[in-house]
């Protein structure tokens, strides 16, 4: 009997494991064995770490995205573009938007990564821009090219959010840009984070804060916004503070999916797993990787796909009958712009502390170098 | 006695390395309804102060803070007021 695994989802975490899964069970596959489907509700995948340059008009959302027809080893993954609609986890069965039928699976893993809620903030959708999907993107390059002078806020408002690094990296990267064009005395620039220091992670948050101070970047701290007057200009905060701004550029709450909150899988949208193992605690044979997964580090792309190789081999030992022994630690590698031509870099597991390297122009050139090689990863060759 | 504390809702961050478990613990408060009690677990030692500061801070009551020595985690019992 041939064994079905299905991968919702295309992104990062969906495409690494297709492509380790059908390499490493090719002979299973071409036995008839094993199928391997890839469900996403777009032909397309989309890498998201663009969208920070494209805010600074550097990259366009055509550098972001490639057909999944062309990532994914279509010999030995069947690629459906649907909607999954539905998950029935006793039946082991999947519901689709366009197909009746639906799609039965014996092993399922969830990676439909996160969505965007700006709604759940009165007035964030009216009064705020950001960089978190292509449309804000783009509207956030037009806002920034015509900014001339004012208070910039970037405003952490949604936890947890993608890429945690990623409004540290604005900032520094928004200073450097107004610097270039000789605008930065007319533009005050502040950063707000919800908690008691500039980020999650203490040794980033201190490398942070030195930075702010040396480039007169305002820190707020204890900072949640909860309410928006689009009108007045002004973020309220569930602290009760209110701050004005000119242009205010929010990382907007993020949820989970539906999907996992109907099927029992976990609160918010966010399945519930093994932090190690990555099944799910709710329901057998059904796994979780990327943004949608609840584990105890960054929604991050390096963590979609360094769990999907975990996965993959865990996956690949139960269809043989084995007991699966690679387990996932963590491991979460960022490179983080500190301007618009150098950077850092970080790497950390479960529970550590990371060491935040000296920044430089080549670090800055890797990073560029590794979104241009990125599509070779989303290939599950690097 | 703390032992007794019935959290609604549990926010399980033990092992948490980013975000962290007080923005996990801010996540939720942002969700829930005035008068829920909210257990975080922890394994962060720095939460029995970053919590209590911050829930002060935006107004909501501290109710305990429970240490599970042989697990190696606390228990830190809040509930919303807003």
């Amino acid at each position: 009997m041939t064994e079905r695994i299905v991968i919702v989802g295309g992104g990062t975490g969906g495409s690494v494991l297709t492509n380790r899964l059908t390499d490493e069970l090719s002979a299973e596959i071409e036995a008839g064995d094993v199928e391997v489907t890839l469900v996403n509700d777009t032909p397309e995948q989309t890498y998201k770490p663009m969208f920070l340059y494209m805010a600074f008009g550097k990259k366009t959302l055509h550098d972001a995205r490639r057909p999944l027809s062309d990532l994914v080893d279509l010999r030995h993954a069947n690629l459906l573009i649907d909607r999954v609609t539905g998950v029935d986890t006793e039946r082991k069965h999947l519901t689709l938007a366009k197909d009746d039928a639906g799609l039965d699976y014996d092993h399922l893993v969830l990676a439909m990564g996160a969505d965007l809620a700006p709604d759940e903030v009165p007035g964030l959708k009216e009064g705020g821009h950001h960089f978190y999907a292509p449309d804000g993107a783009e509207r956030l390059r037009d806002e920034l090219a015509n900014f001339t002078e004012g208070h910039l806020v970037l405003s952490v408002i949604g936890v947890p959010h993608m890429c945690p690094a990623a409004p540290v990296e604005f900032v520094l990267m928004a200073d450097a840009w107004f610097r270039e064009r000789g605008l930065r005395d007319q533009v005050e620039i502040t950063y707000t984070y919800p908690i008691q220091r500039a980020h999650g992670i203490k040794t980033i948050a201190d490398w942070a804060t030195e930075l702010f101070e040396e480039r007169d970047i305002n820190l707020e701290t204890f900072f949640n916004a909860e309410e928006v007057d689009p009108d007045a200009k002004v973020l309220k905060t569930m602290e009760g503070t209110e701050l004005d701004y000119d242009l205010l550029v929010a990382i907007p709450p993020h949820t989970g999916s539906e999907l996992v909150s109907e099927a029992g899988l976990g609160e918010d949208g966010w399945v519930e797993v093994d932090k190690n193992t990555l099944e799910a605690k709710n329901a057998d044979d059904v796994y979780a990787i990327g943004d949608v997964a609840s584990l105890p580090t960054s929604k991050a792309g390096s963590v979609a796909h360094y769990a999907a190789g975990t996965l993959a081999d865990r996956l690949a030992s139960r269809v043989r009958g084995l007991v699966p022994t690679d387990t996932y630690d963590g491991k979460t590698i960022c490179f983080i712009e500190s301007g618009m031509d150098e950077a850092t870099f970080v790497e950390f597991s479960y529970g550590d502390e990371p060491v935040v390297r000296e920044p430089s122009q080549l670090l800055h050139w890797s990073k560029l170098a590794y979104n241009e090689s990125y599509w070779l990863t989303a290939r599950g060759l690097i | 006695m703390s032992e007794t504390i019935q959290p609604d809702v549990t926010v399980d961050s033990r092992g948490a390395t980013c975000p962290g478990p007080l923005m996990d613990l801010i996540g939720k408060v942002k969700k829930v309804d005035a008068g829920t009690v909210i257990e975080l677990q922890t394994t962060d030692s720095s939460s029995s102060h970053d919590v209590p500061e911050w829930v002060n801070k935006a107004g909501h009551e501290m109710l305990d803070i429970v240490e599970h020595e042989d697990e190696g985690f606390w228990s830190v019992f809040i509930e919303t007021t807003k």
